[in-house]
């Protein structure tokens, strides 16, 4: 069955001309030299004022990095990156900043367009006041502000850039990065390992529940920059920690890479909730220009009766290339994957997760929405495992796509192995149509047939967009009316 | 980025010999591409994990060592292999009789094919260049495979059946293939079946060979289903436990043809059947089922993939393993949805056994859809035995092992049911009694 006409123009009306965030702000700017050699690497080190064991770590990575190849095997087509036309550093030259006064004010006015408060005062459109988000602002390579440290202090929390994090909690740091997402991980992580820059650290310590939600908003602002932040999230025993990731660029004919890696840690007891708004410049509907989204995400359910929850909404980039992903390595831990990728243009997404059951009684969830339009292609790519010790395990995943016109392509490619007979597998990939049942239900009661039809889809892309934190509430509402009648397999 | 090159593995080496050693005796034909087909092969060499089509069925590290081609045997070993033979062994048909993967006429029923159907062996349609060649490899993709391609290299003896149109013969023509001696081999065959318009067929394929034998046989089945024709085939892969066993089998299916294939797998260290199906012709009917049956160390690997290229064609294939011991299963399927063929209606689902916590199945049933007007799903399950079912039965009395054979039974039951040909379903479902007894 075809899409029906709401849900065309529903898909239009976020088409890619629309991209309101393709502003660029002018602002001097303190680089690298352009391309990636050692030098650079120790270059990206010494401004960061880093330990020589993090110098070391990072020199490792870029040697092995040189021996590795890029991956082929995504379902995306595009012009090879030449790495080294590439900045690996741009950060603002003013220094800084100790207070929000000292923020370059054109920052300010960037994050102000964007609708990010980096004042702590302010809140977000359509948000009761009493609701606060700290965020952690990444402008290009650098962090420009965080909000409300002194307050998530107080409950013992850390969050601050992980370049800070490096001088001041050394020891977490050296014990948790690159545990879960390790230097040798994969083409894209072993850059990043090498060259990243900036990214959020957070830590919460055993037994508590963060008071407020956390969030990092990147912005990728400089011309032929590339952006590699890091973000490493430790929930120690019994926490709890829900955190928000944002991201935008300008408008420009050439593509830029964004190659970061996130990592997950979640010990005993704890809770881990991570949810992106993916909202890079997907390039023109010619297909120029764009970011390139190569990302590297991961979560260790590390402890017995750990969850760690992704969500997604995946709009924008040029090239989407990322996994988010649990190890369920504790007892009885959960992990889950709520996403919704929406392409258009030419854009290519080749997106999904990877649940892998290491322990006994691992549970996961996976929920996946994928709707094309336009000329683009989506794809959707996902990994379930259990290995022999992993009894009980048990995984549910449901996978529907939609395709809006002829000149799209959505894909499915689940690859589902199974080392244990105790472990249950489901794997479905469902047409949906609204049944006549229903909507003649709703009918009954008054509603008029598109009211119907409009209250049954909210219920069926209710499974992802609940899992969404209300920050985001503004950002999805967009999507929520989304119908994906006539969705394929 | 420093580029990785693969060494040659000792079996690709021996390939490459083997080939340079067959080389003057194919050097007198022109009707296939030996040549091409090797220089494709050599370039890609025997697939390992790192490609992703064989990704779970590593052929570099399972054959690790090319296998010589077999010579056609006696006429003596011959007989007393093929009177060892029990698959479809009780159904009248007009029998092909391949030993070592050498056409054996004395024992084939060359003089009784079927009227509207007619048979030339491989090889003297090879030595003559005969004009049905033309149809060999219908379907595109199955040319970019290896296996495929080895089996063009090296092809040795097959045939040549086209059934004309209208033509509806009653008996099936079986297939029989059949392992004689002990010294390591390999074979490279190939069967073209070309059904005119409206034609009705029926094909038995069978696969049997002594265990501790290493062989490496490659076989191929070519079909061009043409219009409104109905072809029906059963397989059966009985290969002895040493056996290294590759076979593609690739479809085109033209306008409101009808196809059912199923295969049953129960032999073999290692086996891997492709099935490549083209639909070239609107409002088609496409049954392709598997079933596998395994026991300790044996992987089988069912590969498919569904090409739809024209309008309304309706696709269902369903996958069945059952996994004793620390066996491997398999299921690797695509359903391609082109964007002319819209209101295409394809079912894809792969469902696991395991009876044992050894066991391991990798699935992965892929859709790839540019059409917007279509109805295609895919699913795969994977468990051990329910445990209410089975705690029925025994409330009913039967023991453990045998509540647990009558699930088994009626679970990879479900895809050999589909088989129309009544004799060919009792034999298969008779195979699926004999592996559940052995088992006890």
């Amino acid at each position: 069955m075809p899409a029906v006409q709401e849900t065309i123009d529903r898909v239009r009306s976020i088409d890619l001309d629309q991209y309101k965030y393709g502003f660029e702000t002018t602002i001097e700017m303190e680089k690298s030299e352009k391309g990636i050699s050692e030098d650079v690497v120790r270059f990206i080190s010494a401004k960061k004022n880093e330990p020589d064991w993090l110098l070391q770590w990072r020199l490792d990575a870029y040697r092995r990095w040189l021996t590795m190849k890029e991956p082929e095997w995504a379902r995306v087509e595009y012009d090879k990156v030449d790495y080294n036309d590439i900045y690996y550093y741009a950060a603002p030259k003013r220094k800084g900043p100790e207070s929000l006064d000292e923020i370059d004010p054109e920052i300010l006015k960037t994050y102000e367009k964007l609708g990010i408060p980096l004042r702590e005062v302010e809140v977000l459109e359509g948000i009761a006041p009493e609701r606060r988000v700290a965020v952690d602002a990444v402008f290009d390579s650098v962090s420009v502000a965080t909000t409300f440290k002194k307050e998530l202090e107080k409950a013992g929390v850390i969050f601050m850039p992980i370049s800070e994090a490096v001088r001041e909690h050394p020891e977490l740091v050296k014990k948790y990065l690159g545990s879960v997402v390790p230097v040798t991980d994969n083409f894209f992580a072993t850059l990043n390992s090498a060259v990243f820059s900036d990214g959020s650290f957070v830590y919460i310590p055993p037994g508590v529940r963060c008071p407020m939600e956390l969030s990092t908003y990147f912005r990728i602002n400089e011309r032929d920059t590339g952006q590699f932040e890091r973000t490493l999230i430790i929930a120690d025993k019994g926490s709890y920690v829900s955190y928000l990731e944002g991201c935008t660029a300008p408008k420009r004919d050439d593509n830029q890479l964004h190659a970061a890696v996130v990592e997950l840690v979640a010990l005993d007891d704890a809770e881990i909730k991570y949810s992106t708004v993916q909202n890079w410049y997907p390039g023109d509907n010619e297909g120029r220009g764009g970011i390139y989204n190569f990302v590297t995400k991961r979560g260790d359910c590390r402890g017995a009766r750990s969850k760690i929850s992704w969500t997604q909404v995946e709009t924008g980039s040029a090239i989407t290339w990322k996994y988010p992903s649990c190890i369920l390595r504790g007892d009885d831990s959960r992990g889950e994957f709520y996403s919704i990728a929406v392409s258009n243009g030419m854009q290519q997404v080749d997106s999904g997760t990877k649940m892998i059951h290491l322990g006994k009684n691992t549970t996961s969830r996976i929920i996946s929405k994928g709707i094309s339009a336009g000329r683009s292609q989506n794809t959707y790519r996902g990994l379930v495992s259990a290995h022999k010790k992993a009894k009980n395990a048990r995984n549910f995943t449901n996978c529907d796509s939609l395709l809006i016109g002829d000149q799209c392509g959505a894909h499915t490619v689940p690859y589902i192995e199974s080392k244990n007979a105790s472990a249950v597998f489901e794997h479905e990939a469902t047409t949906s149509k609204i049944s006549e049942d229903q909507k003649f239900y709703c009918q009954q009661r008054g509603l008029s047939e598109e009211e119907a039809t409009a209250l049954i889809v909210n219920g069926f892309v209710r499974d992802v967009l609940q899992q969404l934190p209300m920050e985001f509430a503004v950002e999805a509402q967009k999507l929520i009316s989304i119908s994906l009648e006539g969705s394929v397999g | 980025m420093a580029d990785v090159t693969n060494l040659r593995s000792p079996a690709e080496a021996g390939l490459s010999k083997l080939f340079e050693a067959g080389r003057k005796s194919f050097a007198s034909e022109t009707a296939i591409a030996r040549e091409e087909a090797f220089r494709f092969f050599e370039a890609t060499g025997l697939p390992s994990r790192r490609v992703e089509a064989f990704k779970y069925t590593d052929l570099r590290a399972a054959i690790a060592e090319a296998a010589p081609p077999a010579e056609a045997p006696s006429l003596d070993a011959a007989k007393a292999a093929v009177a060892g033979a029990t698959g479809f062994a009780g159904i009248e048909a007009a029998r092909l009789t391949f030993v070592n993967g050498h056409l054996v006429r004395e024992l084939s029923d060359l003089d009784r094919i079927p009227a509207g159907v007619t048979v030339v062996p491989m090889s003297e349609a090879l030595a003559q260049g005969d004009a049905g060649l033309e149809l060999l490899a219908p379907v595109v993709q199955a040319r970019e495979n290896p296996v495929y391609q080895l089996n063009t290299a090296f092809l040795a003896d097959g045939a040549l059946i086209s059934v004309a149109a209208g033509a509806k013969p009653e008996t099936p023509v079986h297939l029989r293939f059949v392992g004689a001696g002990d010294a390591p081999f390999s074979t490279a065959t190939r069967v073209l079946v070309q059904l005119g318009e409206g034609a009705e067929f029926s094909l038995l394929e069978s696969h049997e060979g002594s265990n501790g034998v290493t062989c490496q046989p490659n076989d191929a089945l070519d079909v061009v289903v043409g219009p409104q024709a109905v072809f029906r085939h059963s397989r059966l892969n009985k290969e002895g436990d040493a056996a290294v066993a590759l076979s593609t089998l690739s479809l085109k299916v033209e306008r409101e043809a009808q196809v059912e294939s199923v295969n049953l797998v129960t032999g073999a260290v290692l086996s891997r059947h492709q099935i490549y199906v083209h639909i070239a012709g609107d409002d088609t009917n496409v049954v392709v089922n598997g079933a596998a049956m395994l026991r300790s160390g044996q992987l089988a690997d069912s590969t498919l993939l569904a090409d739809h290229a024209a309008v309304g064609g309706v696709g269902r294939e369903q996958f069945k393993t059952v996994i004793d011991g620390d066996a491997t299963g398999v299921f690797q399927g695509k359903i391609i949805v082109r964007q002319v063929a819209q209101k295409t209606d394809g079912k894809m689902k792969s469902d696991c056994l395991l009876l044992t916590d050894e066991g391991q199945m990798m699935n992965k049933p892929e859709l790839e859809i540019f059409a917007d007007d279509v109805a295609c799903g895919h699913g795969a399950t994977c468990g051990a035995p329910d445990d209410d079912l089975l705690f029925y039965l025994m409330a009913r009395g039967l023991p453990r092992p045998v509540a647990e054979s009558l699930l088994v039974q009626a679970f990879v039951g479900e895809t050999v049911e589909a088989v129309t040909h009544e004799g060919a379903r009792a034999a298969l479902i008779g195979e699926i009694e004999a592996w559940l007894k052995a088992r006890g």
